[in-house]
């Protein structure tokens, strides 16, 4: 007999699932989303999937849906190299590899009851893109919910649909940045860290019970990290997501080590004394 | 229109000002209103003053003739507008777009430099938090020429 879903990944972790590409859908010029339906156990915010394209190789992409979802697995993707314009390219329907979900998740218990402060750079918004759902659909349990998101060019906003119903539902307090832009672009113009300069004016901001989710490129989280410790945040009340090559993602093969630690294990969500020493080091 | 102190004080970067120089910046404001569209000051116009935004939008934004109006950075309520003012040749180095209709407190630069010259404790503490404006724009233009979003070459 075929051996069950739950036994056969107990005995091969590294064997994935066979799912299927849907619902494709291009987010800017060189990034997209799809859903696949889950063959996998339920995921946390956070959390990330091995994509296999067979013949081709296997990526650890962040999972960007619904946790509330959990037998879909809904990805973005930006087209970078090997795997992920081999991905770019498939059409709805393409056999897909899955094996997962893997990592630390974002500290939602911790963040109930507080004030939450979602900092997101470039296509760093998807990875945090679950908890913004989580937070949600209780909304009631949080304080003040903040998303600070920064991005190149108002071109390469993406999700702009939801954001904006969020931002019309006064679910959240949105706020929208962009590097430049042209004159069509009615938003603020400068870097992330010019929002969080602005939030630390608001008078509804308060440090001591603000617990804040960062997620983007590196450097943009090494400055926003810093900038929140000026305004007050302590060190265990910030939270950033690393990536670094991966292969195994189960700790066996050491090729996302990160200082002491497997990014694929340990991470890719850090508190932030975990890592500080670790972000913008050479040759970590 | 009488500018209060109270609009001054809150700023952040003029915040815990001794209230003898606040007294002294007073004398050298008074408040301005612009319609969205206008504009506050042109590239290459003679800079004479520096602005308080209280409220409003203003874009500083260059032309080029392959990129046509790019904006480089926006500024909201509570900004301070402009520095070219304090070093020669006094000009402007960006357009100054008002984008939302904006209510600015506008500082007459001569005044206030005469007024540091005169009393270089004042000339320093002035100098201080315009060098903290400064250095906070540096870190964010650094920033920006990262292009931290950008993919990076292939
Ligand atoms: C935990 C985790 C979660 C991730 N989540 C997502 C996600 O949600 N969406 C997503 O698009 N990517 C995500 N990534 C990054 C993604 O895994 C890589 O972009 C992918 O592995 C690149 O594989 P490739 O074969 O296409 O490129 P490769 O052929 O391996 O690399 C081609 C070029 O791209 C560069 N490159 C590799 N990774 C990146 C990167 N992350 N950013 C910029 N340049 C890169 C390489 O340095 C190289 O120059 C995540 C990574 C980790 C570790």
């Amino acid at each position: 007999m075929a051996p069950g879903r739950a036994e056969m990944s107990a005995q091969d972790p590294m064997l994935p699932q066979v799912s299927h590409l849907q619902q494709r859908q291009q987010e800017n010029h060189n990034t997209f989303s799809f859903v696949c339906p889950s063959p996998l156990p339920a995921f946390a915010p956070g959390q990330f999937s091995m994509l296999y394209v067979f013949g081709v190789g296997e990526v650890p992409i962040s999972i960007s849906g619904s946790p509330l979802q959990p037998e879909l697995q809904t990805f973005t993707v930006r087209e970078v190299g090997q795997v992920t314009r081999a991905l770019a390219r498939l059409p709805e329907g393409t056999a897909l590899g899955l094996r997962g979900p893997y990592g630390s998740a974002w500290p939602l218990d911790q963040a109930r009851g507080q004030d939450l402060l979602i900092v997101a750079g470039g296509l760093g918004l998807a990875p945090v893109r679950p908890v913004i759902y989580s937070v949600l659909a209780e909304r009631e349990r949080y304080g003040r919910v903040w998303l600070l998101h920064g991005n190149r060019h108002p071109r390469e906003l993406f999700y702009k649909a939801e954001l904006e119903q969020w931002a019309a539902e006064s679910q959240l307090d949105l706020r929208l940045i962009v590097d430049s832009a042209d004159r069509s672009w009615r938003g603020q113009v400068g870097v992330i860290t010019d929002l969080l300069r602005e939030l630390a004016d608001d008078r509804d901001f308060a440090p001591e019970r603000s617990l804040a989710m960062i997620c983007g490129p590196e450097l943009m989280m090494h400055f926003s990290a810093l900038r929140l410790l000026e305004m007050g945040l302590t060190p265990a009340r910030i939270f950033v997501s690393l990536e670094r090559n991966m292969q195994c993602a189960l700790g066996f093969c050491g090729h996302c080590q990160y200082g002491p630690h497997f990014i694929c294990k340990d991470g890719p969500v850090f508190a932030w004394p975990d890592v500080a020493g670790l972000l913008a080091l050479k040759e970590v | 229109m009488a500018v209060s102190r109270e609009q001054i004080q809150t700023q952040r970067y003029l915040k815990d000002l001794d209230p003898r120089f606040l007294d002294v910046l007073l004398g050298c404001a008074d408040e301005i209103y612009c319609e969205a569209g206008d504009c506050l000051f042109q590239l290459g116009g003679k800079a004479e003053a520096f602005y308080l935004l209280k409220q409003g939008v203003i874009a500083l934004e260059i032309h080029s003739a392959q990129r046509g109006t790019i904006t480089i950075q926006t500024l909201r309520s509570g900004d301070l507008v402009g520095w070219s003012w304090l070093f020669p040749p006094h000009k402007w180095h960006f357009d100054a777009h008002v984008l939302e209709t904006a209510e600015l407190i506008r500082f007459d630069a001569r005044a206030f430099l005469a007024a540091c010259e005169a009393d270089h404790e004042m000339g320093y503490q002035m100098q201080q938090r315009f060098a903290r404006i400064m250095l906070d724009r540096l870190q964010f233009t650094r920033l920006q020429l990262l292009d931290i979003y950008g993919t990076g070459p292939r």
